[in-house]
């Protein structure tokens, strides 16, 4: 085992020095500003609407909800949505908690449950589909595989450093979304409760098993269904990567799931086997929130299970082919 | 000279390849020992390349087997590999990183090798002064250097060449054969591949001589040109006469299209009044004489070893060498 050790270290050098790790980090830098501007630009507005008061506002946004159910041009889908919405803003009027206060924190959890399955899905690819697709595009691999060392160990090494660098994205975005809200939001609100535990039955929401947790905690888990996903997302592209020789190659084959999984999200519900496609499942962190699941039948251990499948099969896939295949350019 | 089992460093017993349908190494042997440079010399196309990746494991035999050093370079990748220093095709490295980083890199996956080694390969082949620079900003020939580099970190008994002198200047070839022999002198077995036969006459001791997946010959490269007859360049006055006589000589035979035999290098140097003749060693003297005794005079008799392009031309009945 002591010679993986070496390996890994030269993984992560080419990594680095490959400045694909700034990229992302630039990347993060620059998106995070301008959502918080726009997070701030519609904090201002509702100011102005609803004289500060926050109940108000949110009393406003149940009632334009329940008006639009009325409605016969809105699609069946989206009524369920919205019924389960108000009945979510409702409880936590009861309570007299404001789900949408305006803070680092908050601004920082809201942008994690959006993120989770485009945005920090595509900041992986950057390094995943790059790791061994790299090597081949621009001939290293031949002198990569001609050292003394076995194939599995090589591509072992490459494993770990991507679960490393995945991690280190997560991380980093968790630390610039916090850190730039916080400049226009304020650095509090650890302690605000969450509501989380919504049982959804059809278009009914059951609050029985509805409890307060501490924003702090529900960031953590949340970070943690994120960085599930994320690796999930890895092992597929590492997969995509292993597989086709050209990086570009392995970018748009990965990108296109990706997005088709976006599209069969909001196409929703009508054909439920596709809950079996990985690309479905990726919005681990909703189930947290309660919303509605895109497909029947789905929940988080669902979800949960069907990512681990694919990415283990992905995983056994890529060390199957790697350790067997001729490189034959 | 009597050679013992333990100087073969690599063998290679009847290495059979089918990608596809199609064989694409038909059966190809050889052995290499010590101190030995090996050429291995065809036209391109000829299974060169997918014969090296065979010998560093890059592809798998579909039958036979290799050994380095006694170690089946398929089954025990990691003891047979340590032994080998190998440039597959071009000397490609990373060109994000700098000569040094990228030395680094590769001796990390080696056990035993520290800096003072890097230290010592960047100074064998003279890249001292550019060693930290970014590979991207390297010349081909600073490149190939550092391909050698590479191979060498390990110190290994084998060294595997593809095309060395690809690419490279008069200057840069002729320092890289001076290189390749010191290696040689040093004990190392060179193998190198190539499609250019004077480079491979300058430069090996054996060769094996490969055509659409099958070794044709192997051999030392002075006894491969020795078993074919040579031919013999006349320059006589006057030359039809000289002509008439030559061609009536039994052991004499006048070819009358030198285009077909001979290098463009030797045609090149040649006046088209010479006559060009297959004769044997032994009776070149009398054929002199009877010439002479016929008032012929003889300005010049050249003898001109058939190049491995000949043997190679013979060998494979007129497949082009391009």
């Amino acid at each position: 085992m002591n010679n993986i050790l070496p390996l890994i270290q030269n993984e992560c050098i080419k990594v680095i020095k490959k400045k694909r790790f700034y990229v992302i980090l630039l990347v993060i830098l620059l998106l995070v500003p301008m959502f918080t501007y726009a997070q701030v630009k519609s904090a201002e507005r509702n100011q102005g609407k609803f004289n500060d008061d926050w109940r108000l506002e949110l009393q406003q946004r149940i009632t334009d909800n329940q008006n639009s159910l009325g409605s016969d041009r809105i699609p069946e889908e989206w009524k369920q949505y919205r019924l389960i919405f108000i009945q979510q803003m409702q409880y936590y009027l009861d309570q007299d908690v404001n789900p949408n206060q305006p803070t680092g924190v908050n601004f920082t959890r809201e942008f994690m449950n959006n993120a989770v399955s485009l945005f920090i899905p595509l900041l992986i690819m950057a390094i995943a589909s790059d790791l061994v697709s790299g090597e081949r595009t621009n001939g290293t691999i031949k002198m990569l595989l001609t050292r003394p060392v076995k194939r599995w160990k090589v591509l072992f090494s490459k494993l770990v450093t991507l679960v490393m660098f995945v991690s280190l994205i997560i991380l980093a975005t968790y630390a610039i979304a916090y850190g730039i809200s916080g400049l226009a939001f304020g650095y509090k609100g650890f302690q605000l409760p969450v509501f989380t535990g919504f049982r959804i039955n059809g278009s009914d929401v059951d609050v029985s098993s509805v409890h307060a947790v501490p924003q702090w905690q529900y960031l953590m888990m949340q970070a943690g269904l994120v960085w599930f996903v994320s690796l999930s997302v890895a092992m597929l592209a590492f997969m995509v990567s292993v597989l086709v020789r050209s990086t570009a190659a392995s970018i748009v084959v990965m990108m296109a799931a990706l997005i088709s999984g976006t599209i069969l999200t909001n196409m929703a519900s009508a054909w439920t086997s596709a809950k079996y496609l990985f690309m479905v499942n990726l919005n681990l962190t909703s189930y947290l929130e309660g919303s509605l699941p895109p497909i029947e039948g789905m929940t988080l251990n669902f979800s949960l299970a069907v990512l681990g499948i694919w990415a283990l099969a992905a995983v056994i896939i890529s060390f199957t082919v790697f350790t067997r295949r001729d490189i034959l350019n | 000279m009597s050679r013992t089992e333990s100087d073969v460093v690599l063998s290679v017993d009847h290495v059979k390849k089918k990608i596809g349908r199609k064989w694409i190494i038909k059966d190809v042997s050889f052995e290499i020992r010590e101190g030995e440079v090996f050429g291995f010399l065809g036209p391109n196309g000829a299974g060169k390349t997918t014969t090296i990746r065979m010998l560093v494991d890059l592809i798998k035999p579909t039958e036979g087997m290799i050994k380095v050093c006694g170690y089946d370079v398929n089954r025990q990748q990691e003891q047979a590999l340590q032994y080998v220093g190998s440039i597959v095709e071009n000397p490609e490295m990373y060109s994000f990183l700098t000569g040094w980083e990228n030395l680094e890199h590769f001796a990390r996956m080696q056990p035993g090798i520290d800096q003072d080694r890097i230290r010592e390969v960047v100074e064998i082949v003279r890249m001292d002064k550019r060693i930290h620079d970014k590979v991207s900003t390297y010349s081909l020939g600073m490149r190939q250097r550092l391909g050698i580099a590479q191979a060498l970190l390990g110190r290994p008994k084998l060294l595997i060449l593809d095309e060395p002198t690809n690419g490279l200047d008069p200057k840069g070839i002729k320092e890289m054969r001076q290189f390749i022999h010191r290696l040689a002198a040093e004990g190392m077995a060179v193998f190198v591949s190539s499609h250019l036969l004077s480079e491979i006459q300058l430069l090996c001791d054996r060769v094996a001589i490969i055509s659409r997946g099958n070794v044709l010959a192997v051999g030392g490269v002075q006894e491969l040109i020795q078993d074919s007859s040579g031919y013999v360049v006349w320059h006589v006055s006057p030359p039809d006469l000289g002509l008439q006589l030559l061609d009536k000589m039994p052991e004499c035979e006048v070819i009358e299209t030198p285009s077909e035999v001979l290098d463009d290098s030797v045609l090149a140097g040649m006046s088209e009044r010479a006559v060009v003749t297959r004769i044997q060693e032994e009776d070149i003297s009398r054929a002199v004489h009877h010439l002479v005794s016929s008032n012929v005079q003889v300005l010049g008799v050249n003898r001109i070893n058939p190049t491995l392009e000949q043997l190679f031309l013979q060998m494979t009945e007129g497949e082009s060498i391009e």
